[in-house]
């Protein structure tokens, strides 16, 4: 294998972006408080030192519930605004599409701001709720996107076909497209998850007394002597966010297969 | 206009005055006509003339703007697509991907209260019927193209409707399985005793397959006609040139009586009778079609007591079978396109040698 200049700057590239996150099963490992080399020893006491802490298990309940709450809503969202950006044509259609997608560049601590103003002004009280509303709002552009692929590559004569067989729209809805965008609405599930799961900046302007994950373990690191803690945290968490990408990606690629479809792209 | 059913028929199905408007666009203008029991009727034309969008309206995927569309003299108007007794087999097919050969089938008779049995009994024999007996549990997107379209077939005509509605059902297909589908069609329609409804641009297909076909020029019905009628007969050059190859000569007629004498260039004086004016009454300056097939050329050493012409041969186009050529005919001003069979007596002229062309005044029609 010849080492070109090229092949060079990609591995550099590549190491450069990962080495990080290899610290960080390596020093959840390392039997010591201190975060420097060289390694101290194996131990998995920062993980059972992690099960310990009643905060943490809070937080970690939040996210989940979070999580959960905004893939559902998201990508019910998501499939409204891609059924109807795929199939109708209406006035105004592109500037509506567009405005759904536009959270996808807007600065997300704009939106946080502004949604913690909003909350204020309104006398609402952050909290759980207003989490999930800010997601919902940074989520659901991802589940149009995916969804808007999986509609994308279905036949529109499929669901002409289930009615002119008899079916009404609900139930040529329920027996055609949904089978066929369901690989999508599992992607858009999974991916409105973990973008839900590890984001931080609107949870942490909105969270009130109810922190999620992220914001947890960005309080802890103000303590040195819980950083180990805060390493295997991370840890648990990239483990979960690839797990998760495999999953939606793997499931994506089957329905495309089963579909007899072309792979038309992806995440990973 | 040929506006009468196949003999013996009553309509199942009547379009009166029907008009559809995109917005500004109108893409059906007025379209009149009665398709009957039982008939294999097709709509030809060239893509965006309305064919598509005529038989859309009908399955009740359009809207018409006005005009009625009757279905066993009931008007169809406000009727959705799953209460029409019409069914549909799409360009695409709209095979459902996710389900297999036989749930694809039986799909219809979701609603029909037959039981398990009753249902896999009529699915087999909507399967016999179209030859895909041994795929019941083989995956849709599993399937050949032919056998796609099979599946379609089975699919529409599990219902029984009244009519089929067929959207350029040959069109995905290549040519050998076009041909094969096509004498399939003829004969399952046969046998079913369905009124088809086929849309195709392909003037062979519609004159291989159809009792009666409709020419659609820009969202109207220029000539609807059984196809040796339409073939032989077009009523206008636009529907002359768009089904085969038509030559055409300029002439002077007079009519006097129920004769009419023409002066052709290139050929000479002729006399032919109104039947071969579909266009109406022509005096004066007009032109005069013939079919390649009409005309023939007249080898050293054949005879022939038909009317002679001479020309130049122009160009020369060899197809194994056939040999297709062009002629200048002495005193005209474009070339004529003469086809013949190649047999082994007959050379195949070069081009630039002079050749004798015989013709019938029998085979000309007239046109403005």
């Amino acid at each position: 294998m010849k080492l070109s200049g090229l092949r060079i700057y990609a591995i550099v590239y590549l190491v450069f972006l990962y080495a990080p996150i290899i610290l960080l099963p390596l020093f959840a490992f390392n039997d010591g408080t201190i975060i420097a080399f060289p390694l101290q020893g194996f131990t998995t006491r920062w993980f059972t030192d992690l099960a310990a802490t009643e905060a943490l298990i809070e937080a970690t309940g939040n996210s989940l519930f979070i999580a959960v709450t905004v893939a559902i809503l998201a990508t019910c969202l998501g499939l409204f605004a891609a059924r109807a950006g795929a199939r109708y044509t209406f006035p105004a259609k592109s500037g509506i599409l567009g405005f759904i997608m536009l959270p996808l560049v807007l600065p997300e601590i704009i939106v946080a701001v502004s949604l913690l103003v909003v909350m204020l002004q309104a006398g609402l009280s952050t909290g759980l709720w207003s989490i999930i509303a800010g997601h919902v709002l940074i989520c659901t552009p991802f589940a149009v996107a995916i969804l808007q692929g999986s509609f994308a590559n279905m036949d529109r004569s499929l669901e002409e076909a289930a009615i002119d067989l008899g079916e009404t729209p609900i139930s040529t809805f329920r027996l055609v497209t949904l089978p066929l965008v369901t690989p999508g609405i599992i992607a858009s599930l999974l991916i409105c998850f973990t973008i839900s799961l590890d984001e931080f900046i609107i949870a942490f302007f909105l969270s009130g007394n109810e922190p999620t994950l992220p914001v947890y373990l960005w309080g802890q690191l103000r303590f040195p002597a819980r950083l180990p803690i805060v390493m295997a945290l991370g840890t648990i968490l990239v483990a979960l966010s690839v797990i998760l990408l495999i999953l939606a990606e793997y499931v994506r690629k089957r329905g495309l297969k089963r579909a007899g479809l072309k792979d038309t792209g992806g995440f990973v | 206009m040929n506006a009468q059913t196949k003999a013996g028929q009553a309509p199942i199905i009547r379009l009166q005055d029907v008009h559809k408007y995109y917005g500004d666009y109108h893409a059906l203008r007025g379209i009149s006509a009665e398709i009957g029991q039982g008939e294999f009727f097709s709509l030809l034309g060239p893509s965006g003339c309305g064919k598509t969008t005529l038989l859309r309206a009908i399955a009740g995927f359009e809207d018409i703007s006005s005009g009625a569309i009757l279905l066993s003299g009931q008007n169809m108007e406000g009727v959705p697509p799953n209460k029409r007794p019409t069914n549909m087999v799409f360009q695409s097919y709209a095979i459902f991907p996710h389900l297999s050969v036989a749930e694809n089938v039986g799909f219809g008779l979701r609603k029909s209260g037959l039981d398990r049995a009753a249902k896999a009994r009529a699915v087999g024999e909507a399967l016999e019927m179209v030859g895909l007996s041994g795929f019941r549990s083989r995956a849709a997107h599993a399937l050949s193209g032919g056998q796609r379209q099979r599946v379609a077939l089975a699919r529409a005509l599990i219902l029984k409707p009244k009519v089929l509605l067929l959207d350029e059902p040959l069109s995905a297909l290549d040519k050998k399985m076009r041909e094969i589908m096509q004498v399939e069609l003829i004969k399952l329609q046969r046998e079913v005793g369905i009124t088809f409804i086929l849309v195709t641009h392909d003037q062979e297909e519609a004159l291989v397959m159809s009792d009666r076909i409709a020419v659609m020029f820009e969202g109207e019905i220029a000539q609807l006609d059984e196809p040796e009628r339409l073939y032989r007969r077009p009523n206008s050059k636009r529907v002359a040139e768009f089904i085969g190859v038509m030559n055409f000569l300029e002439a002077s007629a007079q009519q006097t009586g129920e004769k009419i004498t023409l002066e052709v260039a290139g050929l000479g004086k002729a006399e032919i009778t109104p039947e071969q004016c579909p266009a109406g009454a022509v005096s004066g300056a007009c032109s005069v079609g013939l079919r390649p097939e009409t005309l023939s050329i007249l080898f050293e050493g054949e005879q022939s007591k038909a009317r002679l012409a001479e020309g130049v041969v122009d160009e020369v186009v060899y197809y194994g079978d056939m040999t297709y050529y062009d002629i200048r005919l002495d005193g005209a001003s474009a070339p004529v396109r003469i086809s013949m069979r190649n047999v082994i007596s007959r050379p195949v002229l070069e081009v630039g040698a002079r050749a004798q062309v015989t013709w019938d005044p029998r085979a000309m029609v007239l046109f403005n």
